[in-house]
């Protein structure tokens, strides 16, 4: 929920430190920030899944979900594609430089809910930022889960966001990584193809799991339609969905699918709810 | 509560009477009517039908700056707040759209702007005692007498208006009209009661509207949407002239060092309203925006606050450049099979 007395009046943060993610005309960089004013620092409390409003006085805002679980720290991470206006501009912006952040916006994944499970997630390209958070939580908590499995794949090696961070998982026994892109590259050790097809090969089991999957519309279609192969239950598979949006706190109208507005009902659904609202994969 | 009647000519008498209040009133701007700051009582329109632009521009401005700000600078500077105020001349439909548009500005998270204007701004009514052409508010839970929303409530009779006091604000406000009106007699309210009675029976236009939100995502993909829109300019008249669109974007404008954080009126009916910075648009044609322009007033909004966001003002069917009509949308929606 919004910390201010006015929801439209963002804090002000700095940011400790960026690096880009990948490279290309549509790079991804990562900007970890910390919200300038101490009382908004100890209020802040946001939960794997949620958003925020990244803005620029004079550019203008962006939704953008929260990249880092809060059990990594007191800060927030936002990995931003370049890719509209305010995108770019965040780009050109190094450690040092202020931004403005107002939220957590949405609801977030019920991870509570979700302990003693095996926790699944699907990503694709950029389609991880929001995925991320949930793999850095549960291996903050792994005790508490019955372990993760991460899949995750991107058109080139050069795609794929935080690489540095996958030599970690696949250290432990509870968790399991597996990588893919789409065509061979040399010195690329790991699956070719594309993500759906990937899952069908680690052939999870349903039992007592949870599939999350993020990425691009197209990945995420044949994702479900695999998921339903191997039995998941539609309450058993879950996504994140990103609409435009301007306000978000359920006044500005725009991000709706359906009834639902992703920034309040969402971003986090459950296939059991979208699979009845045509426009959800519209 | 005491109902006054104001003679017609002491009502340059009943504003200065409300001189303490920031006025708004009906008044023709250009080749429209719409409510506007009141500097000379002659320039009031109430006898014209209802005005061109709703009320809502009063709470809700085309355009308002949430925050000023100098680049380089993080300060942020909302507006001082605004004065206590008076909107005078509203139609009973529009005062209904306001409430309406209320539950969605108070839905968990407070609009301090929208909400501020509401609490400091009476709203006086007029009732409608010769409803336009494409009125159908009987159609949507509204009446061309309905007091919900208004403060105050005038009824135009032969030589006075009739003022019917309806909350503290109103009462107020008839308090201190009370210099310059008299108290009404019963047969005033007889005569106020047959002509609200005559209105009712003068609006031509109706639409069943049972079962419409239920029937709704049954023809989502019906052809219904295609014929609709394809007549459809993307203008977005239909959404920025009707009283319970509340939809808005936005935007900074910088000028020198100064700037400002703003938000506008926006607009369903436009593609750049949902389109992603990807490219990709959830609602690409005007197929897809006019289904959302109806499921949202007929649908979502009731399922998410229990009553109809349309008030049966008829604005979109009467300026619409291509002679689209929501009564008759809605007659396709209820015929369907």
């Amino acid at each position: 929920m919004c910390n201010n007395a006015n929801p439209y009046v963002p804090f002000t943060a700095t940011i400790e430190d960026t690096w880009f993610e990948t490279v290309g005309d549509r790079c991804v960089k990562t900007f970890k920030v910390i919200l300038d004013d101490a009382a908004a620092r100890a209020n802040w409390s946001h939960q794997p899944g949620q958003c925020a409003m990244v803005g620029l006085l004079g550019v203008g805002e962006s939704m953008f979900c929260i990249s880092c679980s809060p059990t990594e720290g007191d800060f927030l991470r936002f990995s931003v594609m370049r890719m509209g206006k305010v995108t770019q501009a965040l780009h050109e912006l190094e450690a040092g430089d202020k931004i403005t952040v107002r939220g957590p916006y949405g609801n977030s994944f019920p991870l509570e809910e979700w302990k003693g499970k095996h926790i699944l997630t699907i990503g694709g390209g950029i389609g991880q930022a929001p995925l991320r958070p949930i793999v850095e939580y549960v291996q903050a908590k792994l005790d508490q889960y019955a372990g993760l499995t991460m899949i995750y794949g991107a058109r080139t090696s050069g795609d794929l966001c935080f690489k540095n961070e996958f030599a970690e998982i696949s250290k432990n026994d509870d968790l399991t990584c597996h990588l893919t892109i789409d065509l061979a590259e040399e010195g690329w050790d790991y699956n070719v193809g594309f993500v759906p097809s990937l899952l069908m090969d680690v052939n999870p089991s349903p039992e007592n799991t949870i599939a999350i999957t993020c990425g691009p519309p197209i990945m995420i279609r044949f994702v479900l339609e695999n998921l339903k192969k191997l039995n998941f239950d539609d309450a058993q598979i879950y996504t994140t969905l990103e609409n435009r949006m301007k306000c978000g706190f359920g006044k500005c109208g725009r991000c709706n699918v359906g009834s639902l507005y992703v920034c309040k009902d969402g971003p986090v659904f459950s296939y059991a709810t979208l699979k009845d609202i045509p426009e959800a994969f519209a | 509560m005491d109902i006054f009647k104001l003679r017609k000519d002491k009502f340059a008498d009943f504003l200065a009477s409300l001189g303490g209040y920031k006025l708004f009133a009906p008044q023709k701007v250009g080749e429209s009517i719409r409510f506007a700051p009141v500097t000379d009582a002659g320039k009031v329109e109430l006898a014209l039908a209802n005005t061109t632009v709703p009320p809502k521009s009063i709470f809700f401005p085309q355009t308002e700056t949430l925050y000023r700000y100098a680049l380089g600078n993080t300060e942020m500077h909302p507006p001082a707040e605004g004065e206590a105020g008076v909107v005078l001349g509203v139609r009973p439909c529009d005062a209904r759209a306001q409430v309406i548009v209320d539950n969605l500005f108070s839905w968990d998270v407070d609009d301090p702007y929208y909400l501020e204007r509401r609490k400091k701004i009476a709203v006086v009514g007029l009732a409608c005692n010769k409803p336009c052409v494409n009125c159908f508010c009987l159609s949507v839970g509204g009446d061309p007498a309905s007091t919900e929303g208004l403060d105050l409530l005038m009824t135009e009779l032969d030589d006075a208006y009739l003022l019917q006091p309806l909350t503290e604000k109103g009462e107020k406000l008839s308090q201190a009209v009370a210099a310059v009106a008299e108290a009404a007699e019963t047969g005033d309210l007889d005569e106020a009661e047959k002509l609200h009675r005559q209105a009712r029976e003068k609006i031509n236009r109706k639409v069943e509207t049972d079962g419409i939100p239920q029937k709704l995502p049954g023809l989502w993909d019906d052809a219904l949407w295609q014929n609709t829109a394809a007549s459809c300019l993307g203008c977005g008249i239909c959404t920025f002239l009707c009283p319970t669109c509340h939809c808005f974007d936005i935007q900074d404008e910088v000028e020198g060092i100064d700037g400002r954080r703003c938000r506008m009126w926006d607009s369903c009916m436009f593609k750049e309203y949902t389109l992603h910075a990807s490219g990709h648009n959830p609602r690409p044609t005007r197929r897809e925006r006019t289904r959302n322009r109806i499921n949202h007033k007929y649908n979502y909004f009731v399922q998410k606050f229990d009553v109809i966001a349309c008030v049966g003002c008829g604005r979109c069917i009467s300026f619409c450049p291509v002679n689209i009509d929501i009564v008759e949308i809605l007659r396709q929606v209820k015929e369907a099979r």
